[in-house]
């Protein structure tokens, strides 16, 4: 390896800090999402003091999934994301998976509803024909499956990585399907009972355990992208391929598992509160 | 007919997305993709020479390093191979630049040395890390280093693709290993009948 003189701290935190690819929307969105979730956790204690607060565990939860976020797209680990193939599906499990999961946890839609400005009411009722489409109990899990595997086909991954606008497309895709997902199957009190959410986070752990396991024990490498492109490092791409389809594979159904247990936690506290107040009306 | 315009609308978006351009090239067509040839290295002779140096023939870029044990050579010589295949009066219109991205140990002599083995076409030509790296970023290519041996020598890791330009130093094509020696063969008379 050449010989380099020692950088000093500081510039090895630039180094890593500064975006490989300056692309300002992802800064911009999560500042958005910032100032959306602060803004809704302030009216709602000036308009209902009674309110359950909105404590420092769902502050925190909200920072570490915008920060996550950030992380994976405008810092250096982006660079990694684009010229591996590992760090590129622990990528798409921060922005398709962990990041919008915990998102959705920290904002209930009292909070939301709260917290956007009073513009994004009629926007929201123009996209409402589409909402209701992507967020249909048929087709949400598909499209959250299928975003994964379309993205992996091979001729499709390549261009992708070849691409830079195609490349943000991707990533902009799984985020933001993530986010559809997520508020569909962990949102208590929205469109679906909670049975169905349930039935759909446990139906999209097999097509995952599919596309993982065909990942790993694929005897070939399937994406030559990274051949062609060069890699960060001199990895064998088989090992490369293998830790990408067990991170595609174990973590990503393992938010499923999670999701469930979230589900079944808020049927019991609702059911407790059901109990306590027997003459408030049951929620649909 | 006003349906027309959008289905045709949506099926070129569709036919981008999926990579299927132009189905006259048979290697990878990057024209949209990629921007025109520019850099600043330093070449065989150990001296700073520009991308517009080599305009006026059809150029195809690799990147690669003389102590590389099976890729470069391997492309090296399939490349020269299919410039020896060529008309004899296109065939010196071609020039391969080969890029090596490991300076510290290809001074400018021992790249002359090594580009020479493979014919008068290929030209070595490598830079400082800062001058490399702004070319590998441009072509959303990269490349790293393994650790050392006890020997000191160390693998490197590097794009293995070929990528093409016109005469006016337009990208054009990205040639992989998988592609055929005939459909490489097929592209580059393509491109050396264009005009320049």
């Amino acid at each position: 390896m050449p010989e380099s003189t020692e950088p000093s701290i500081l510039a090895t935190a630039l180094h890593w800090l500064a975006p490989w690819e300056f692309e300002p929307l992802w800064g911009l969105a999560c500042l958005a999402a910032l100032g959306i979730y602060w803004r809704g956790v302030r009216h709602l204690r000036t308009l209902d003091p009674g309110a359950p607060p909105t404590g420092w565990p769902r502050h925190a939860t909200l920072l570490l999934g915008l920060t996550l976020i950030y992380v994976v797209s405008q810092t250096r680990y982006d660079y990694l994301a684009q010229y591996m193939f590992f760090p590129h599906r622990a990528q798409h499990l921060v922005l398709h998976h962990a990041a919008p999961f915990l998102l959705v946890l920290a904002t209930p839609p009292r909070v939301l509803a709260a917290g956007l400005p009073a513009w994004a009411s009629s926007t929201h009722r123009l996209a409402r024909p589409l909402l209701d489409l992507l967020q249909h109990p048929l087709v949400a899990p598909l499209l959250f499956v299928g975003l994964i595997a379309f993205w992996l086909i091979p001729s499709v991954h390549f261009d992708a990585m070849l691409s830079r606008r195609l490349y943000q497309l991707m990533n902009w895709s799984m985020l933001l399907d993530g986010l559809l997902f997520w508020w569909l199957v962990l949102t208590p009190h929205g469109r679906l009972g909670p049975g169905r959410r349930i039935l759909l986070l446990l139906a999209v752990i097999p097509p995952q355990i599919l596309i993982g396991a065909y990942l790993t024990f694929s005897p070939t490498v399937l994406f030559d992208v990274y051949e062609v492109c060069g890699r960060a490092w001199p990895l064998a791409p088989l090992v490369d391929q293998q830790i990408g389809g067990l991170i595609t594979w174990i973590p990503a159904t393992m938010m499923s598992v999670l999701g469930t247990l979230i589900v079944l936690r808020q049927l019991r506290l609702g059911d407790s509160q059901g109990r306590r107040h027997p003459s408030s009306p049951a929620h649909p | 007919m006003r349906r027309a315009p959008l289905t045709s609308l949506a099926l070129c978006a569709l036919l981008t997305l999926v990579g299927c351009g132009d189905k006259a090239w048979q290697t990878k067509d990057i024209a949209p993709l990629m921007p025109p040839l520019a850099f600043t290295l330093i070449d065989e002779r150990g001296e700073t020479v520009e991308a517009g140096h080599y305009r006026g023939d059809v150029t195809l870029l690799v990147f690669g390093y003389t102590h590389c044990p099976d890729v470069c050579p391997t492309t090296l010589a399939r490349l020269a191979g299919q410039l020896r295949s060529l008309p004899a009066e296109r065939r010196d219109d071609v020039r391969v630049l080969f890029v090596s991205v490991d300076p510290d140990r290809d001074d400018p002599e021992r790249l002359a040395a090594y580009t020479d083995a493979f014919g008068p076409a290929i030209v070595g030509l490598t830079g400082r890390p800062v001058q490399l790296d702004a070319l590998t970023k441009r072509y959303r290519v990269t490349y790293g280093y393994g650790d050392k041996d006890a020997a000191g020598g160390y693998a490197v890791s590097h794009p293995s693709g070929v990528f093409a330009f016109d005469r006016v130093g337009d990208a054009r094509l990205l040639i992989r290993d998988g592609d055929g020696p005939e459909a490489v063969r097929h592209d580059l008379e393509r491109l050396l009948a264009e005009e320049g």
